[in-house]
C-alpha cells in the first residue's frame, strides 16, 4: 500500500479556532472602534458563529474525513471578518439615518442558511460523481436560472443590473447559484467528449485548431456570455462564465488551441460591446483617467472614493470605525475591500488577497489529485469561480482592470452569494476527501483459487 | 489532465501576484498624490475632526484647537486674529493658507517625522494629536509693527517685514487692512463660504498678505541696490565724487528728470554719501546708466530678485529687475522706478544682506516643529542663499546709511543712543494713484539685529522724500527700539 493521506482534523480545528479569533476579534474592535465599547450582543453573536463554525467541522469529521483541512478554515476566517465590516458599515448607516442598516443581521442569516446547505450537501452527497448523472439537467437549470432575471412577474432590474428575482419579498441572484449548476454540467459533458474535442482538428501554424462542428458548445457558451453582457449590462459575470468555460475546456482537451479561439472570440466580443454599448465604454474610461470622472453623473464617484479610501488607509489603514467608508456607495458589498483597505490597510487586503489565493491553491491541488476525470474538472471550474471573481472584483476596485459588478466570495453583503459559495465549499470538500481517501483495497477472496478473476470483494476502508 | 491543471495554477498565481503589486501601488506609492487631490474629502475631515496642534509665538499659542461639543470635536481659534492672520493664514473645511497650510502636516500630525507618536497613538488607542509649530516671530517687534499699521490715519494699506539680519528669521511681517481667520474656521459651513465671498469681493483685498504677495515700484530705497552695484564695481568708495545737479538726460531721449525737491542735492560734484543723504535722483540715474542693465540685474538678483526665497509661506511674488529694458529704462531702475517692483520682504533681505556684511540670509517663520509630547522634531537652521555685496561694499553702505538717517532724509528713525542705517522711498507710479512709502533701516548699525522694511500705500502720502520718511520712519524705529531694547 503506497502513501495515504492524513485525515488532519486536528489541524482543522486548529486553524478554526484561529478563524474565529478573526472574526470575533474583528466584531469587538468594531464596537470598540465605533462605540467605544465591546458589543452588547458579543456573547451571543460570538456563540452563534461559533456554533456554525462547530457544527461545519463536526460534519466534515463525520462525513468527509480525508476532506482538506484548510478550506473550512479559510471562508470561516472571510465571512466572519466580511460578517464585522458590513456590522461596522451598519453602525454608521443607522448614525446617518439610513433606512436600511441590518445589512449584518441579515448577512448571518444568509450565513446560517449558507452552512446549512453546507452540511446538506455533504451529508446527501456522498460521492461527487453521482452528480456526473445529472449533467444535462444542472445545465438546464443553469441556463433557466440565467433566464429568469428576465421573466416579467420576478425578474428585477436594481441599480440598472437585471440580474435579480424577487420571490416572496426575498430578492435573490439566480446568476450565482447558476454558475455552480454550469461547473456540474460542464464537467460532465467535457469528461464524456474530451477526446473529440482533444484529437480530431488540423493543425495550423503549431496550434492545433478544432474541428468546425465541435465549435457547437463553445459557440453555445460564447452566446450565453455575450447574451449576459449585453441583456443584463454585467460585464462581471460574463466574464467569469466564458472565463470559466474556457479554463474547464482547456483542462479536459489539454489544447491551448481552444484557448486560442476562446480568447479571440471573447476579445472580439468585447471590442464589440466596447462600440455598441456605452455602459462598457464609461466603464473603461474610468478605468483609465479615474480622476477626470469624478464629477459626471454617471461618473467614476464611486471608485473614486474607493481609491481615496484605500490610499488614506495606507499600509496599516485608519481602525476600524475610524474612516469614512461609507462614502462608497455600496461599501457593504461590492465595494467591501475597499472599506478593509481603509480602515485596515494594505496589509489586511494583502491577508485576504493571499486567504483567496490559498482557496484557489487548493481547489487546483484537490483537481491534481482527484482521482476521476469529472472530479478533476469540477474542481478546476469551482476554484476558477473563485479565482476569477476575486480577480474582477478586487482588480476593479483597486483601479487594476475596469470595474464590473460582482461580490467578493463570502466577504461581500448578498445572501445568492454567500449561499452559493458555500456549496462550492462543500463540493470541494467532497471532492478532496473522495480523493484523499485511501483507495479501495482489492483483495481476491482465495488466493489459492483459480479462477480468482470471478469475484473480488471490495473493501471502502 | 494534470498538465493543463498546472498551467492554470501558475495563470492564477499570476493574477493573485497581479492583485498583490496593484494594491500595494494603489495604497502606498500613489497614497500621497491621492492625498493631496482637492477632492478627497476624508483628508480634510479626519484633520478638521482632530486636535490640531498649536501655532506658538513665544510662549504662547497664537492659533490653537480647543473642544467643540458638535460632531467635529476640535474648534481652531486664533487669539490675536488680526495682528498674525498675514502668518498663520487660515484653518477652513474647504482650505488653509499662511503657516496653517505649509505646515499642516505637522500641525495635522500626519508628518512622517510623527512616526513614533502615532505609533504610540495607535497602540494606547488615544486619538492622534498634531504637533506644535514655533514661530520666530518676536512678539514685541510684531506688536509694534501692527500697532504702527494701525495707527495710520485712513484706510491705509501698508506691509512691514522685519528680518534678523544674521540668520533670516522674520521678527515681524503685518499687513493691512487683514482679516479674522476666527471666521474661516467656524464649522457653520455656508457662513464660512459667505464669509469668503465678501472677503474676495472687497476691494482692498484684505486676503492677500502685502509683506510677501504685493510688489511694488521701490523707488529710493532701490538706490541701496544702485549703490551697491556701484561700490561692488570697484569704481566707487563712500567718498567717491559722483555727478550731482538739477537734472539728468535720459539717453536716446528728450526728457529730464529732476531730483524731488528740485534742488541741485548741493553741487554740481558731490559725495556718493552725500548723494544718499539727499536722496539725489540724478546720482542714481547716472549711477545706473554707467554700469548697465547686466550689472544691475546681476547685483539685483544677487539681493533675491527675479526668484522667490521664503518656503514657510505661500504666495511670495517675484520681485522683478527685468533683464531686457533699454537704456533710459535701466537709467530710471536706478532709482527704483520703471519696470522694477519688489516686495517689503524683499526690500527687507535688501538691507539685512547690508547688515550682515552681504551676506542674504533665507527668510524663514517657522523656528520649531515639535510633537504633541513637546520634543523637538526639528529646527531650521539658517541657509545663506548669496553673497551679494563683499563686506567692504557693506561697510561702506552701512556708513551711508548712518549719515541718511543721522543728517539726511532718513532722520525720522533716529533712536537716542543707538546708531541706526537707513533710507527713505517714495514711488511715483502712474499719475492717479497716490505714490507709495517706503522705509528701510537696520540697528544698530555696529551690530544689526534687526532690518525693517515698511510700505504704506496710502492717499496721505505726500509725493516727497520727507513725507514717505514720515510716514514710515517711526514704525520702523518703533520696531528696532522693541527689538533692541527688550
Amino acid at each position: 500500500m503506497g502513501f495515504v493521506h492524513r485525515r488532519r482534523r486536528g489541524a482543522e480545528l486548529f486553524l478554526l479556532v484561529l478563524a474565529l479569533a478573526v472574526g470575533i476579534g474583528a466584531y469587538a474592535a468594531v464596537g470598540l472602534g465605533v462605540e467605544g465599547a465591546i458589543p452588547a450582543d458579543m456573547v451571543g453573536y460570538g456563540g452563534w458563529l461559533t456554533g456554525l463554525i462547530i457544527a461545519a467541522h463536526i460534519t466534515v469529521r463525520l462525513v468527509a474525513p480525508y476532506a482538506d483541512p484548510v478550506l473550512l478554515p479559510l471562508v470561516a476566517a472571510l465571512n466572519g471578518l466580511g460578517l464585522a465590516v458590513i456590522h461596522r458599515l451598519d453602525l454608521t448607516y443607522e448614525a446617518l439615518g439610513e433606512e436600511q442598516h441590518t445589512f449584518a443581521r441579515q448577512q448571518l442569516t444568509w450565513m446560517t442558511l449558507g452552512v446549512v446547505l453546507f452540511i446538506g450537501a455533504l451529508v446527501l452527497l456522498r460521492d461527487h460523481r453521482v452528480l456526473q448523472r445529472l449533467t444535462y439537467t444542472a445545465g438546464l437549470v443553469g441556463i433557466a436560472l440565467l433566464i429568469l432575471p428576465f421573466l416579467p412577474v420576478v425578474g428585477r432590474e436594481i441599480n440598472g443590473a437585471r440580474i435579480w428575482i424577487n420571490v416572496a419579498g426575498f430578492s435573490f441572484q439566480p446568476g450565482e447559484v447558476a454558475k455552480v449548476m454550469l461547473v456540474i454540467a460542464f464537467s460532465g459533458y467535457l469528461v464524456l467528449h474530451r477526446d473529440a474535442l482533444a484529437l480530431a482538428g488540423r493543425r495550423v501554424l503549431f496550434v492545433d485548431l478544432p474541428r468546425g462542428r465541435d465549435l457547437g458548445p463553445i459557440l453555445a457558451m460564447f452566446g450565453v456570455s455575450m447574451m449576459i453582457l449585453v441583456l443584463q449590462n454585467d460585464l462581471g459575470s460574463s466574464l467569469l462564465f466564458f472565463g470559466l468555460f474556457l479554463a474547464m475546456l482547456y483542462v479536459a482537451t489539454e489544447r491551448p488551441g481552444w484557448l486560442v479561439v476562446g480568447g479571440l472570440m471573447f476579445g472580439a466580443g468585447a471590442l464589440a460591446a466596447y462600440t455598441f454599448v456605452g455602459n462598457v465604454q464609461n466603464r473603461f474610461n474610468f478605468w483609465l483617467h479615474p480622476l477626470d470622472y469624478y464629477d459626471d453623473s454617471p461618473g467614476s464617484y464611486q471608485l473614486v472614493e474607493a481609491l481615496f479610501g484605500q490610499s488614506w488607509g495606507g499600509l496599516i489603514g485608519r481602525g476600524l470605525g475610524n474612516g469614512f467608508p461609507e462614502r462608497v456607495p455600496f461599501a457593504y458589498s461590492d465595494f467591501i475591500v475597499s472599506t478593509i483597505g481603509e480602515e485596515l490597510g494594505l496589509t489586511a487586503v494583502m491577508a485576504i488577497i493571499v486567504c483567496y489565493g490559498l482557496i484557489v491553491e487548493r481547489a487546483l491541488r484537490i483537481a491534481l489529485i482527484s482521482r476521476d476525470g469529472f472530479g478533476k474538472l469540477m474542481a478546476v471550474g469551482l476554484g476558477s469561480i473563485v479565482a476569477l471573481q476575486v480577480f474582477v472584483v478586487i482588480g476593479g476596485v483597486t483601479g487594476l482592470i475596469p470595474l464590473t459588478g460582482l461580490t467578493t466570495p463570502f466577504l461581500s453583503y448578498g445572501g445568492s452569494s454567500l449561499v452559493a459559495n458555500w456549496v462550492i465549499i462543500a463540493l470541494l470538500l467532497r471532492i478532496s476527501d473522495q480523493a484523499r481517501r485511501p483507495a479501495p483495497r482489492l483483495d481476491p477472496v482465495d488466493e489459492t483459487s483459480d479462477d480468482s478473476e470471478s469475484t473480488q470483494v471490495v473493501k471502502l476502508r | 489532465m494534470n498538465k493543463p491543471i498546472r498551467v492554470v495554477s501558475v495563470f492564477c498565481l499570476v493574477l493573485f501576484m497581479a492583485l498583490l503589486v496593484n494594491a500595494t501601488y494603489l495604497m502606498y506609492v500613489r497614497a500621497d498624490s491621492l492625498s493631496d487631490d482637492p477632492r478627497n474629502r476624508r483628508i480634510i475631515t479626519a484633520t478638521f475632526s482632530r486636535e490640531r496642534g498649536a501655532i506658538l509665538v513665544g510662549k504662547e499659542a497664537i492659533a490653537r484647537s480647543v473642544p467643540s461639543n458638535d460632531k467635529y470635536k476640535f474648534q481652531r481659534t486664533y487669539s490675536e486674529p488680526f495682528k498674525y492672520a498675514p502668518i498663520t493664514g487660515y484653518f477652513s473645511w474647504f482650505n488653509q493658507t499662511g503657516v496653517e497650510r505649509s505646515q499642516n502636516s505637522v500641525l495635522a500630525g500626519d508628518d512622517s517625522r510623527l512616526f513614533v507618536t502615532r505609533l504610540v497613538d495607535l497602540l494606547s488607542n488615544t486619538d492622534p494629536k498634531g504637533g506644535n509649530v514655533q514661530l520666530t516671530v518676536d512678539r514685541a517687534a510684531q506688536d509694534a509693527a501692527w500697532n504702527g499699521l494701525e495707527a495710520l490715519s485712513g484706510n491705509a494699506q501698508g506691509a512691514v517685514v522685519a528680518l534678523e539680519p544674521s540668520t533670516g528669521r522674520m521678527l515681524a511681517m503685518a499687513s493691512t487692512p487683514t482679516f479674522d481667520p476666527n471666521g474661516f474656521a467656524s464649522h457653520d459651513f455656508s457662513a464660512v463660504k459667505q464669509f469668503g465671498d465678501k472677503l474676495n469681493a472687497d476691494e482692498s483685498e484684505p486676503l492677500i498678505n502685502r509683506a510677501i504677495g504685493t510688489t511694488l515700484p521701490p523707488g529710493s530705497t532701490f538706490k541701496l541696490v544702485t549703490a551697491a552695484a556701484a561700490i561692488e564695481s570697484g569704481d566707487y568708495d563712500a567718498d567717491s565724487m559722483v555727478p550731482g545737479g538739477f537734472r539728468f538726460q535720459l539717453p536716446q531721449s528728450e526728457t529730464t528728470i529732476g531730483n524731488y525737491d528740485d534742488g541741485n542735492c548741493g553741487g554740481r560734484r558731490i559725495t556718493l554719501t552725500q548723494a544718499l543723504q539727499v536722496s539725489c535722483n540724478v546720482t542714481f540715474l547716472t549711477l545706473a546708466n554707467e554700469l548697465g542693465n547686466d550689472a544691475m540685474a546681476e547685483q539685483a538678483e544677487k539681493f533675491g530678485f527675479n526668484d522667490t526665497s521664503l518656503e514657510d509661506l505661500g504666495g511670495q511674488a517675484k520681485s522683478l529687475y527685468p533683464r531686457d529694458m533699454d537704456a533710459p529704462q535701466t537709467a530710471m531702475s536706478g532709482i527704483g522706478q520703471s519696470s522694477v517692483t519688489a516686495t517689503p520682504l524683499q526690500m527687507a533681505m535688501v538691507a539685512a544682506a547690508i547688515a550682515n556684511d552681504g551676506d542674504v540670509m533665507r527668510p524663514y517663520v517657522v523656528d520649531e516643529v515639535r510633537a504633541p509630547n513637546l520634543s523637538v522634531l526639528d529646527r531650521t537652521d539658517p541657509q545663506s542663499i548669496s553673497k551679494a555685496i563683499s563686506s567692504t561694499t557693506a561697510d561702506e553702505l552701512t556708513k551711508m546709511l548712518v549719515a541718511t538717517v543721522d543728517l539726511g532724509t532718513a532722520s525720522p528713525a533716529q533712536i537716542p543712543g543707538v546708531e541706526v542705517a537707513g533710507k527713505t522711498g517714495t514711488a511715483q507710479s502712474s499719475g492717479d494713484r497716490p505714490p507709495y512709502a517706503w522705509f528701510v533701516s537696520f540697528a544698530p548699525a555696529n551690530d544689526p539685529q534687526v532690518a525693517v522694511a515698511v510700505l504704506v500705500q496710502s492717499s496721505d502720502t505726500s509725493p516727497d522724500e520727507i513725507g514717505g520718511g514720515a510716514l514710515g520712519g517711526p514704525i520702523a524705529k518703533s520696531i528696532m527700539e522693541a527689538v533692541i531694547s527688550p
